[in-house]
Order: C-alpha cells, then sequence, then structure tokens
C-alpha cells in the first residue's frame, strides 16, 4: 500500500509539472518561430528595438517604483503605530488593507472615473500628471494587501515597543525612530512587499487602460492583438520579470524566519 | 464619556494617537472606500438621482444575467478544478513520501506561478493551445489528433478556464499546504492499526479536518476567477460576455445605454467576490481553531 500511494504521489506532482513547463516551453518555441524555416531571437530583437516597448516599459518602471515608495512611506508608520498606540483599530486596518483583493480592480477604477472626473471637485483625470497621480494611488491600492501584511509580519517580528522607548531614552523623535530604528529592522519585510508590488504594478492593465496612460500593459494587450510572434516573447519576458521578483523575495526573505511563500495572496 | 477617570494624561494621548493613522484612514477613503461607494449608491438611483430598484431588475435582462452565468461558470470550473488539482498537488508534495526537495520547489513554483496573470498569461495559452500553438501542432503531427476538429478553441469557455487553472492551482497549493501541514502522521498510523484502509483514513480522519480549508480556499479561488479582466480580455477580445468584460465596455463607451446599469453591474460583482470572500474567511477561522 505504502508503495501505490508514493506512485500516486508522483503522478499527481508529474501531471502538475506538466502543466506549469508545457505553456512555458511552448511559449518560448513559438517566440523562436519569426524567421521562416529556422529558430532565431528576431521576435525579441523586434521588440527591444521597438521605441513604444521602450517607452511603456520605462514609464511602467518608473511608476511601479513611486508605488512602491509612496506604499511604503504610507504602510510602515500606519503598522508601526498602530503595533504601539492603536492595537484596538488593527481588525480594522487588517480589513482595508484586505478590501482590494475583495473589491476587483475593474470596479474600483469605475469608482475613480466616476468621482474624479474632469467636471469634479477632485478633477485628478483633467492633465496627464494629474492621471499619473491616480494611477500610483491606484496601484498603491491594489499593494495594500500585499504591503501591510508583509511589514505587519516583520514588525511582529520584532520588539516595537522596546526599541521605541529605547530609542525615546536617547532621545530620538518620532521620524528619527521610524528612519533610524524601524525601517531598518523590517527591511527583509518592506522588500519582499515591495517586490511583489513590482510584479503585479508591472504588467497591470486594467487601472492604466481605463484611465489611458502609455502603462506596458495596455502595449501588451495591442501587441497582442495585432502581432504574431512578439506576443510570445513579451509573455517570456514577463514571466522572467516575475520569477526575478520572487527570486529576489526569496534571496532576501532567507533571514526573515516568520514570512511565507507567497504571503501576499492569501488573505 | 467619563467611564474612565483613572488615567487622565491618556485622554488627550488618546486623540493625538488618532492622528497618526489619518493619512492611511483619508488614504482608503479617497482611492478606496468612497468610489465604491459612489457606484453602490448609484446602483440604486435614476439618472435623475432618485432611488429607485430598475438598475437591479436591469441586471436580470437576458445580455446582462447570460454574463453573469458565463462568469459564474468560469470561475466555478476553474476554482474547482483548481482546488482539486491543486489539493493532490499540496498532498502529493507534502504527505506524498517524497523526496525532500519537492516541497520547496513546488512553493517557489506555485509563487511564481499564482502571480503569472494577465495579459502575457493569455500570450502564453495562445502559444500553447491555439490553432498553431505548440501543443496543437505536436498532437496533429505525433497522434494525428486535431485538435481544433472538436470544435475546441482556446478563445471559448473551456480555453479560458484552462488558462485560469494556470494560476488557480498554485494558488491552492499555497493556501491549503497549512492545513495539510497540520495533518499528523500519527493519525495515519492509529487508523493503520486499527485495520483502517486508505479510504477509512480519508472518509472518517483526513477530509473532515481538512474540508474547511479546502472548501474556504476555493472559494477564494472563486472570487479570485470572478473579478480577472486582462487574461480574458487579451484571450477573447470581447467575443466571451463574461461580467468584468461587459464593465469594461461600459466604462468605455455605455454599452448598455444607461449609466446607472453599469454602477449595478459593478454591484453585482462586489456582492459576488464579498459573499465569496466573507465565506473563505469564516471556513478559514474554523479551520485554524479546530488546528489548534
Amino acid at each position: 500500500m505504502k508503495h501505490q500511494s508514493r506512485l500516486g504521489a508522483w503522478i499527481a506532482i508529474a501531471v502538475g509539472a506538466s502543466y506549469f513547463l508545457i505553456p512555458l516551453i511552448a511559449t518560448f518555441e513559438f517566440s523562436l518561430r519569426m524567421k521562416r524555416g529556422e529558430y532565431s531571437f528576431e521576435a525579441y530583437r523586434v521588440v527591444f528595438g521597438d521605441p513604444q516597448f521602450q517607452a511603456t516599459f520605462g514609464y511602467s518602471i518608473v511608476m511601479a517604483v513611486i508605488t512602491i515608495v509612496v506604499g511604503v512611506l504610507l504602510v510602515v508608520p500606519t503598522a508601526y503605530w498602530v503595533q504601539l498606540r492603536l492595537p484596538k483599530l488593527r481588525p480594522l486596518v487588517e480589513f482595508i488593507t484586505l478590501l482590494p483583493l475583495v473589491i476587483p480592480a475593474i470596479v474600483i477604477v469605475f469608482g475613480y472615473l466616476r468621482i474624479y472626473n474632469s467636471s469634479s471637485l477632485i478633477p485628478l483625470t483633467g492633465s496627464e500628471r494629474a492621471t499619473d497621480f491616480l494611477l500610483i494611488c491606484s496601484y498603491v491600492t491594489l499593494s495594500l494587501p500585499y504591503m501591510y501584511r508583509s511589514i505587519d509580519t516583520g514588525l511582529r517580528a520584532i520588539d516595537v515597543r522596546t526599541l521605541t522607548e529605547a530609542a525615546e531614552v536617547l532621545g530620538a523623535g518620532r521620524t528619527t525612530i521610524l528612519l533610524k530604528v524601524i525601517f531598518p529592522n523590517v527591511m527583509t519585510a518592506i522588500l519582499s512587499g515591495a517586490f511583489l508590488t513590482f510584479a503585479v504594478v508591472i504588467g497591470e492593465f486594467t487601472m492604466a487602460s481605463l484611465l489611458g496612460r502609455p502603462a506596458f500593459g495596455p502595449y501588451l494587450q495591442l501587441v497582442g492583438a495585432n502581432r504574431a510572434y512578439e506576443p510570445s516573447a513579451l509573455a517570456v519576458i514577463a514571466f522572467l520579470i516575475t520569477w526575478a521578483s520572487m527570486g529576489l523575495i526569496q534571496v532576501f526573505g532567507r533571514n526573515a524566519s516568520a514570512r511565507r511563500p507567497g504571503a501576499g495572496k492569501e488573505s | 464619556m467619563n467611564t474612565s477617570p483613572p488615567l487622565a494624561t491618556a485622554k488627550t494621548s488618546v486623540n493625538w494617537n488618532w492622528l497618526g493613522v489619518l493619512p492611511f484612514l483619508i488614504f482608503a477613503l479617497m482611492f478606496l472606500v468612497l468610489p465604491t461607494a459612489y457606484l453602490m449608491v448609484g446602483a440604486f438611483q435614476n439618472e435623475a438621482g432618485d432611488f429607485t430598484f430598475a438598475n437591479i431588475r436591469g441586471l436580470f435582462e437576458p445580455n446582462v444575467l447570460s454574463a453573469y452565468l458565463i462568469s459564474i461558470q468560469v470561475s466555478l470550473a476553474s476554482a474547482v478544478g483548481g482546488g482539486l488539482l491543486g489539493f493532490l498537488l499540496a498532498w502529493a508534495a507534502i504527505q506524498g513520501k517524497l523526496p525532500p526537495w519537492i516541497k520547496p520547489t513546488l512553493m517557489t513554483f506555485s509563487g511564481v506561478a499564482s502571480n503569472f496573470a494577465g495579459v502575457p498569461l493569455a500570450f502564453a495559452f495562445l502559444a500553447t493551445l491555439g490553432r498553431v500553438g505548440l501543443v496543437t501542432v505536436l498532437l496533429k503531427k505525433f497522434f494525428g489528433f486535431d485538435l481544433y476538429a472538436t470544435g475546441f478553441t482556446v478563445l471559448s469557455f473551456i480555453g479560458l478556464t484552462l488558462t485560469y487553472l494556470y494560476f488557480q492551482i498554485p494558488l491552492m497549493v499555497l493556501i491549503v499546504s497549512p492545513a495539510l501541514e497540520g495533518l499528523k502522521r500519527e493519525w495515519r498510523e492509529a487508523c493503520d492499526c486499527l485495520g483502517g484502509t486508505a479510504y477509512h483514513y480519508w472518509r472518517y480522519v483526513a477530509l473532515p479536518v481538512l474540508w474547511p480549508a479546502i472548501l474556504g480556499a476555493t472559494l477564494l479561488l472563486f472570487a479570485n476567477a470572478f473579478g480577472a479582466i486582462a487574461t480574458a480580455y487579451a484571450l477573447t477580445g470581447s467575443s466571451l460576455n463574461i461580467v468584468p468584460i461587459l464593465l469594461y465596455a461600459q466604462i468605455r463607451g455605455d454599452v448598455l445605454h444607461n449609466p446607472n446599469l453599469g454602477y449595478a453591474l459593478a454591484l453585482g460583482m462586489i456582492v459576488i467576490t464579498g459573499l465569496s470572500n466573507a465565506g473563505y474567511m469564516w471556513l478559514r477561522a474554523r479551520s485554524d481553531r479546530s488546528r489548534t
């Protein structure tokens, strides 16, 4: 009987592995088919040479970096303060940070377009800069579950109260405590939230498309609708980016014992 | 208000403490709560702003209702399929007595694959199961099996479900693993010693312990698929009438010719994803309790 159960386990793993790997192999193979009759990296050459690719990819990287900075500045002080002074508020704050997993992104952006349109009190869709600001806020919202969970786990692993009191005794103010004591202590958690956010934001389609910004996600969609081989090359590139983000989380998270893989995906 | 006199100093500091989370609360209000609330209120108003149930009734018109039905079918199929396969995979890695390197490899891969969604995932499945995709071509070449002669197309219900499984299976692996880790080896041994078969073990030991975790995770998978749009839009364009794609078209060009019906459409999505998430949290609390 023992033997049988192991065979079943191997079959499950084999089926699972094929489901993961076959689409990747197929995509890679397809991306090499651009030149008739031979395998070549022509599709990649075309993609990297496309000015639209460079522009939209650059734009999305900038958006992702700003999103991470804003998200960290918003979440770390909040999570710190909740842990230190307002533990009663934790359920409310936790609930709010989980809402973006419950409310679909398309509904959130629909709401933005209604209350921040150009004839409203706060016309955030009025100019390009303002819309960029709105897009960043939408990305910070999307990344709240990942950021908060990661940073909250990090803060729980250290003794926030003792660290704060020690810093206060030494004459440090609130800002100094946050920047010089709390941030360095939860750096691993911040980085893990940051890479997850990067992976989510870099190819995001719904928000960018409906807010009409020239981001990487809408570009991908456009290429997919009009080209044959470039989409496969782009899918391979996107997969490598996701892989790199998750890999970096593993590398930085190796020292953090409290973190679980894919922490952000659970709600 | 004067119920706690002993801490006179605490009273002033309580007011200050609230300020610490104020930026966060304002942000959440402006970019999460108010936009959603606006749509929810709008769903119960006509264009003049008067209260009405007409938009909710409008959700039951054939074209809108069919979008909900297809969305629910795709989400259900991918949640049940992903739940089942993900569970088997996690069980094999954790309880299957396989070499120790299998589990961390599976977890890492699941972390990546569960985040590999959106437009690129659609491209990957077009390259795999599309008309000239690798699997389609190989099936024809080596087995003489013409996939597309069976009426299959990757742009269909089945195609979309198979594509969603790519992130649903690994998500299930990640969510259900903690519960599987909680299954004690002694329980199996005890069952074996008492003369129980594998059937008895699953029927009377493992499944009664695991079902809240399995069902809860499946509900989360359902909500996850229901709100997704990018993959479906890139894969099928607007040929498959699911709710997020209908809402996308409505936002872009008022295809329903009634802005308030659009709000009701959004409300319906929130209700469905909200209910399945609530079910997940309730079952998860149950499953966490039974493990401690």
